[in-house]
């Protein structure tokens, strides 16, 4: 019983006050896409035009990490071949792409959404299923400083 | 050691630890014998798949009959070698051996690559997550009736696709995702199962798995042709082709390896050109089998060049499972198979309290929201727990480990002590292992088997990687 009184003491100090999910927009295909409807959750909390811009933002980024083109295609060609061994030492476009994305997430957290008392979690870290986005309680940000 | 995993963890040894890149174990050992130090992620993976090399080469655990097609192969190419490159090259041209050579590498590497790399494997939802997800199902069902409907239903060009939801990685499947049964994991782009190549072919492996049989064909055709030019060139210059066929050795098996190969590259083309998983082909989801009017492939280009470009030479998708990663010490519950010790929440907190805003921030979102999900359905999934344990709901990292948990509860009612207290059980968890290791070396061993299946059920954040033990997918005990 310790323990749980001495973890859930520890939540409150860190004041997660909830979660939510942004889930994937499966209306164009597999590609990644999320969707950029303002969940009803942040409405107090951050503005809705400067959350959708996020959402748009990072979902022309994977766009252009899964972009069909010419890039793409002589990547592929090559890859096959050198029997895919160019995996080993290459890093790939999409790869490339995912750290702009977990550059960009980290940018609007430090600069929009920490102040607000929200965190982006990066989507890779989440298989790309969700953007996690966790709000937090005021008194939390007093405790850090 | 006489402590089971979950009683070795020292909040002293832990608080000003950071995970170092110690050396992974390998699978096999039980990790209930060795200090405890920082886990890389692959370590605790739940599904049915072997790591090797720190976790860069995945394969099913159902390794199929991987070794026998490259056995298969070796041999075949290993006696066009030895008994028809000497008469070719010494009769046409050396560059016989050099193409079969080439051909031969290509194959093995395009095997290699399809059985040892990631299919598409999507990770198991967050106990969060599922916690949402089936407040959202719950919100949206009726209540009138159990169980609430587990499809969704999305629009893909057009056309309506029936997202299921999969009762084991706790989510909704995106399209043409499907669950293997025998690697116990979501695989994108899922098209079947390769027990040739002892592995699932899915999203990031299909090209190369189309590479291999295709190479394959080549290479078996290539043989063929020179087994059949050397049969003719021998018969020309000797006494017949009987005579000849009696002089080298019998080389039938390679017809029927190189129709079947054959074939099945057909058929893989067809679905290459198509935009097609075999998942969706033996099923006929898009081929109106079902009786349904106008349902068409919603994911095809309408253009072979397009689809067989976008498959094959398209941007390579990134691993989602993260195998390198290590295991957060400091997260409740980011997967279901996260080990977490409560004081090593606490040691933890103290050294974030001295970090940056976004530092506490981000150590902070990893805790499970306390308000999230629906305490009871977890909670009831498990009516055999033991009702003296109490078990943050919140922070139950998988409801379907709770068969692990019974497992729990039953072990500790054959103690003695009385768990009237959540304490109390972890305690004489602790105290039923002394007592079992004074006996023996052999029972101290079976005490660690035992307490490495059955998780702790001190209500600390979450359960430890013991419970993927208690389903036995990914520890193999000796």
């Amino acid at each position: 019983m310790a323990e749980t009184h001495a973890l859930q003491d520890l939540q409150h100090q860190a004041a997660v006050a909830s979660k939510v999910y942004i889930q994937r927009d499966y209306n164009s295909g597999t590609i990644c896409k999320f969707q950029t409807k303002f969940p009803s959750e942040l409405e107090s909390r951050v503005d809705k035009q400067q959350f959708e811009e996020t959402m748009h933002t990072l979902n022309n980024l994977y766009a252009e990490a899964e972009k069909i083109g010419g890039k793409s295609y002589l990547e592929g060609c090559l890859a096959c071949m050198t029997a895919y061994t160019i995996f080993l030492c290459m890093e790939t476009h999409y790869e490339k792409v995912l750290k702009k994305i977990a550059r960009f997430i980290k940018e609007q957290n430090e600069k929009i959404y920490a102040p607000l008392g929200l965190l982006l979690t990066d989507p890779i870290e989440r298989g790309l299923r969700v953007v996690e986005i966790t709000i937090f309680e005021d008194r939390s940000i007093g405790f850090g400083r | 050691m006489n402590n089971c995993e979950y009683q070795q963890i020292d909040p002293q040894a832990l608080s000003g630890r950071t995970p170092t890149p110690a050396l992974p174990p390998p699978p096999a050992v039980i990790r209930g014998e060795e200090r405890l130090k920082a886990r890389k992620k692959w370590e605790v993976f739940p599904g049915k798949n072997r790591f090797y090399c720190g976790g860069r080469i995945i394969v099913s655990r159902q390794s199929g009959v991987l070794p026998l097609t490259i056995g298969l192969i070796l041999v075949t190419t290993g006696l066009f070698f030895v008994f028809d490159c000497p008469f070719l090259v010494k009769h046409l041209t050396v560059f016989i051996p050099a193409i079969g050579g080439g051909l031969f590498v290509f194959v093995v590497i395009s095997l290699l690559h399809t059985s040892f790399t990631d299919p598409g494997i999507l990770p198991r939802a967050t106990p969060d997550e599922a916690a949402d997800i089936e407040r959202q199902i719950d919100n949206s069902g009726s209540s009138s009736y159990r169980p609430p409907p587990r499809t969704k239903e999305v629009m893909i060009n057009q056309q309506v696709v029936k997202l299921k939801y999969c009762f084991t990685c706790k989510m909704f499947r995106p399209p043409r995702t499907s669950h293997c049964s025998l690697c116990d994991n979501c695989v994108e782009r899922f098209d079947h199962h390769c027990p040739w190549v002892g592995n699932c072919v899915g999203k990031r492996n299909y090209r190369f798995f189309y590479t291999f049989i295709v190479s394959l064909s080549f290479l078996t055709a290539f043989i063929f042709g020179c087994v059949a030019t050397h049969l003719a060139l021998r018969a020309q210059g000797g006494r017949g082709l009987m005579f000849a066929l009696q002089e080298s050795p019998a080389r039938y098996p390679f017809t029927t390896e190189f129709w079947s190969i054959l074939g099945l590259s057909g058929f893989h083309t067809y679905l290459v050109a198509s935009n097609l998983t075999t998942n969706e082909d033996i099923k006929g989801s898009w081929s109106g089998k079902s009786g349904s009017e106008d349902t068409s492939n919603p994911y095809s280009y309408n253009s072979i060049i397009t689809n067989c470009c976008s498959i094959l030479c398209g941007p390579m998708p990134p691993s989602l499972i993260d195998r390198q990663g290590f295991v957060p010490v400091e997260t409740a519950t980011q997967t279901s198979s996260t080990e977490m010790e409560v004081p090593m929440l606490a040691a933890k907190e103290t050294n974030v309290c001295a970090q940056g805003t976004i530092d506490l921030l981000e150590t902070a979102s990893r805790s499970p929201c306390p308000q999230t999900g629906k305490p009871q359905a977890v909670v009831t999934s498990c009516p055999d727990a033991n009702p003296a344990v109490t078990i943050n709901p919140a922070l139950i990292s998988d409801p379907a480990a709770m068969p692990s948990l019974t497992c729990g509860g039953r072990h500790l009612s054959h103690t003695t002590s009385p768990p009237d207290e959540p304490r109390q059980p972890h305690q004489h968890h602790n105290r039923h292992h002394k007592t079992r290791t004074k006996k023996s070396h052999s029972s101290k061993r079976a005490a660690l088997h035992v307490s490495s299946l059955s998780p702790p059920t001190s209500p600390g954040p979450g359960l430890t990687g013991t419970q993927h033990q208690g389903r036995g997918s990914f520890i193999a005990l000796p």
